[in-house]
């Protein structure tokens, strides 16, 4: 493991971020937009756990986050579903650009 | 270059290409497998920095909940077989542009940054340990988070269920009650 | 001086009756509001008359001069220490007399409308705006401050403003209303002008003390004056015309003469009361009271006793030709104050030379009585026969006696007949005329004949002669009505033989005038010859006025188009000031500076068109700027932050 400095993952963690960002911008499906922002959340995830190990292994506050953090996403994704599921009802139609009530 | 440098490419080239396959594949199904795919290569990341039970964590809830709860939705929301809209060229070029102007941001901060690791000797992470820590109460311990968190998950829950409720007898019974008020109100003009 | 301080109460208590009337006036039954108006109005006569008769008789002489006191005074605003606009009670010969005419003539014409105005919906109103004139005219007249008499100058402008447009559901007495405003307000323009004009060079705006410094030769103020100039006149000249042409708009001096015939579209009791007997005197008031100042400046004088007798003689010219019985009169009162400008222009100051001056005065005060018992009996007239126009009238002196008695002893009055009243201040009139200017004396004297000639031209027409109508009943003139003329009458054939200049004079110095009785052989004559020949055109109905008429052709035309004088002002304003300079504003006001305005406003609003896309309801929009926000502010911070 110490042959790979830290920056290296650390590019690993940006890049998949910097993917999911772009899926989040371009997607127009509700649902593939949910799966850009778990991209991001992984990334977040390996972040977290690399610093832990690389600057402080002695301790496991990386770890507890990284736990929180898959919990709450998942939470989080739960309820992106239902919302998904709720304006599916009303618009007949998952596409993003169909819910723009909030226009001028 | 050791074996597990060469293994922690192999897992990063992997995250990365299918990561890259989750955002820009046409089919909404594929997408979701490669995200699946992209999400095991993390957990394999986890168990190559000897975090096995992060790993068994992410592969449980990510891969077995999240996009089983994701697919799920697919089926329930549309026809998974056609194609994905595909988005405006505009729209790409102004994404892919704000993308490498982000990680060139980021990443060149990143790099200029002195990392020192330290040169303690790794803690071997138990699940004893992890457990202990996790619900103590001294201190470092995240017994109010665990709870916080317990907290959180009912609420979502509760939230999901209600939000996406279409029940006809609370419908129904919703219906009456305008009735009932409308009489109420009409009631008190009149006198 | 402080007996005097009840005087305060003279202008105040029709001040009050105005608020009282004008607020309350219309809940109050019937005629309630005209008996408040007219007690009103006889407590401030009697004031009036105890004022003039301690001033005059008992208190008021100091050393054998009539000085001019001021009991009451206070400052209201103050622009610097020596420059303040105060507000006071001056008491002298003329202020008195002028409050005792005011308010006597007031009173009569109160007391005359009281039947005349019975019946009109807005009685009270009208009750309440004859006060607030009334109050406005005191003030005026004792003013002890230039600005203050412009204020209440002003005062009297509105008054007669609202008074001529009472009827106002007739488009002409709203039109004759705003004429007269307009006109005066012009002429206040010199006026102010010229009252700036004084302080700046007096210091100070009070009467006194513009007196002290500039009546004396060798006062440093006097000096700055009469050495600055302007296109050859001196400021002193400038100063002193342009107050006079402010004094000339309100007493309808030619030029400024066109509102007075048209004010005539007001109920009669008013024409009586403004337009005969006080507001058109303001003008002569004016230049009693700056006299002193005026003496000192011969081109003012000049240009006083200039616009005097051409407003006198136009005016009378005018008259002989016209059938509106009120404009006729009209134009008698533009004539009679013709002739007091022109004493005064001709007088001088002190002593015996200041015979213009009394004569102007007494000129005044008895014209004051007759004309308004002229105004009043036309009133009456108009009242019984329902219309303004001579030929519509006739025959009347059998079935109104006491109207036809009055309007006689009226028009003999101001024909010049001894011994009525007219025959005495005239003839002081145009013997100062005569020592002074020979020319303006003989016009003086031929306008006295046209004066004579056109009264009884309107006296005979009216109660003599032919009518087309025929009346079967005798007017019913109210009692009221009744006693208001004969009040009058009886002043107008008494108030001649007030010795005047015992009491009034240029400086308070009483003084004697003789009564050269062959000198006054001539006007007299003049007078009869104008009365004969008035007899002989209009007693009986005959051809003889046409055939006159036609006889001097243009010139009849000329006069009965009152010399076309107003249809020069109407082209003066419509072609050079609306065209040259409204229109253009106009132009500019919607183009220029509207245009600017709608310019900005559909710039905003294109601006926010712009921007309001930015609103777009599209969630990834929302997040590409979130994360440009973002990026900007770490750029920021990691590279500008020091």
């Amino acid at each position: 493991m110490s042959q790979i400095p830290l920056s290296h993952i650390l590019f690993v963690s940006t890049a998949l971020f910097f993917i999911g960002m772009y899926g989040f911008f371009t997607r127009r499906n509700m649902i593939t937009m949910l799966m850009s922002v778990e991209l991001i959340l992984n990334s977040v995830n390996i972040n977290f756990v690399a610093f832990n190990k690389y600057l402080f292994p002695q301790k496991m506050e990386g770890l507890f986050f990284t736990l929180f953090i898959i919990t709450i996403a998942a939470a989080e994704a739960a309820v992106a579903i239902a919302i998904i599921i709720n304006l599916y009802r009303s618009h007949r139609s998952v596409d993003i650009e169909d819910a723009d009530e909030m226009k001028y | 270059m050791s074996a597990s440098a060469i293994f922690f490419y192999i897992i990063s080239t992997f995250i990365l290409g299918m990561g890259l396959l989750a955002v820009t594949s046409k089919k909404i199904f594929r997408s979701a497998i490669w995200l699946l795919f992209c999400l095991v290569g993390i957990a394999a990341l986890f168990f190559w920095m000897q975090l096995e039970f992060l790993a068994a964590v992410q592969i449980v809830v990510y891969a077995g909940g999240i996009v089983v709860l994701i697919i799920f939705s697919i089926f329930l929301t549309q026809r998974a077989g056609t194609d994905l809209p595909k988005p405006r060229p505009r729209r790409i070029i102004f994404s892919v542009l704000a993308t490498i102007f982000g990680f060139g941001l980021t990443y060149s901060i990143v790099y200029q940054h002195p990392f020192v690791a330290s040169n303690n000797a790794p803690l071997n992470v138990t699940v004893n340990q992890i457990g202990t820590q996790m619900l103590g109460t001294g201190r470092d311990g995240y017994a109010l988070p665990f709870e916080v968190v317990s907290m959180l998950l009912l609420a979502a829950m509760i939230g999901c269920i209600v939000i996406a409720m279409k029940s006809p007898v609370l419908r129904q019974s919703e219906t009456e009650k305008d009735i009932e008020t409308e009489k109420l109100e009409s009631n008190s003009v009149t006198v | 001086m402080n007996q005097f301080q009840y005087i305060v109460y003279i202008p105040l208590l029709p001040l009050l009756s105005f608020l009282l009337l004008g607020l309350f006036g219309k809940k109050l039954p019937g005629r309630i509001s005209g008996f408040i108006g007219t007690l009103v109005l006889l407590a401030v006569t009697l004031l009036s008359v105890c004022v003039a008769y301690e001033y005059f008789f008992l208190d008021g002489k100091q050393d054998g001069v009539y000085k001019l006191l001021v009991p009451f005074k206070f400052t209201w605003l103050s622009f610097s220490p020596g420059l303040s606009i105060d507000m006071g009670i001056t008491l002298d010969g003329i202020s008195a007399m002028m409050l005792v005419v005011v308010s006597l003539v007031s009173l009569m014409v109160h007391l005359f409308s009281l039947d005349y105005m019975k019946g009109e919906p807005r009685f009270s109103v009208y009750y309440a705006f004859l006060s607030l004139f009334t109050f406005s005219m005191l003030g005026l007249v004792v003013a002890t401050n230039i600005f203050q008499i412009y204020i209440f100058w002003e005062l009297v402008g509105i008054s007669s403003y609202l008074l001529i447009g009472f009827y106002y559901e007739k488009p002409s007495a709203v039109a004759a209303a705003k004429k007269a405003f307009i006109v005066t307000r012009f002429a206040d323009l010199g006026f102010l002008v010229g009252i700036l004009m004084l302080a700046f060079y007096a210091g100070s705006l009070d009467f006194e003390t513009i007196m002290q410094t500039l009546r004396n030769g060798n006062s440093p103020q006097s000096l700055a004056i009469t050495s600055a100039s302007f296109l050859g006149f001196s400021a002193l000249t400038w100063a002193l015309v342009l107050v006079y042409a402010g004094g000339g708009g309100k007493s309808a001096m030619f030029p400024l003469h066109i509102w007075l015939p048209d004010a005539m579209e007001g109920p009669t009791p008013v024409s009586a009361l403004i337009h005969a007997a006080t507001m058109v005197v303001a003008g002569v008031y004016l230049v009693a009271r700056l006299f002193p100042i005026f003496s000192f400046n011969n081109a003012a004088l000049e240009v006083v006793t200039f616009i005097g007798t051409i407003s006198a003689l136009l005016a009378a010219i005018i008259a002989c030709t016209q059938t509106d019985i009120k404009r006729v009169l009209a134009y008698s009162t533009m004539s009679q104050i013709g002739y007091m400008m022109l004493a005064l222009g001709v007088s001088r100051y002190g002593g015996e030379h200041g015979l213009g001056y009394t004569a102007s005065m007494f000129h005044l005060f008895t014209h004051a009585f007759f004309k308004s018992l002229l105004f009043l009996c036309a009133g009456a007239v108009i009242h019984f026969v329902h219309s303004n126009e001579m030929k519509d009238m006739g025959r009347l002196a059998k079935l109104m006696p006491l109207t036809h008695l009055c309007f006689l002893v009226a028009c003999l009055s101001i024909a010049g007949v001894p011994p009525f009243s007219g025959f005495f201040s005239k003839e002081e009139i145009l013997s100062a005329a005569y020592r002074h200017n020979k020319l303006v004396y003989g016009i003086g004297v031929f306008t006295a004949g046209l004066t004579a000639f056109y009264m009884f031209r309107l006296y005979f027409s009216v109660f003599w002669n032919k009518t087309n109508k025929e009346y079967h009943h005798h007017a019913h003139t109210g009692p009221m009505m009744k006693i208001a003329l004969v009040c009058l009458a009886l002043f107008s054939i008494v108030s001649g033989f007030v010795p005047f200049s015992k009491y009034i004079s240029s400086d308070g110095v009483p003084f004697q005038v003789e009564a050269e009785w062959m000198q006054s052989l001539l006007p007299i004559a003049v007078a009869v010859l104008g009365i004969l020949a008035a007899y002989i055109l209009y007693f009986k109905e005959s051809s003889r006025p046409e055939i006159i008429a036609r006889n001097f052709g243009a010139i009849y035309r000329t006069a009965y188009r009152k010399f076309y004088i107003d249809e020069l002002y109407l082209f003066v304003t419509k072609k050079i000031i609306f065209n040259g300079i409204g229109r253009p504003a106009a132009w500019i006001d919607r183009n220029i500076v509207d245009g600017t305005m709608n310019a900005i406003a559909k710039l905003t609003a294109r601006l926010s068109n712009l921007i309001k896309g930015f609103q777009s309801g599209q969630l990834q929009a929302y997040v590409m700027y979130f994360f440009a926000g973002v990026a900007g502010l770490t750029l920021l911070i990691i590279y500008l932050w020091k």
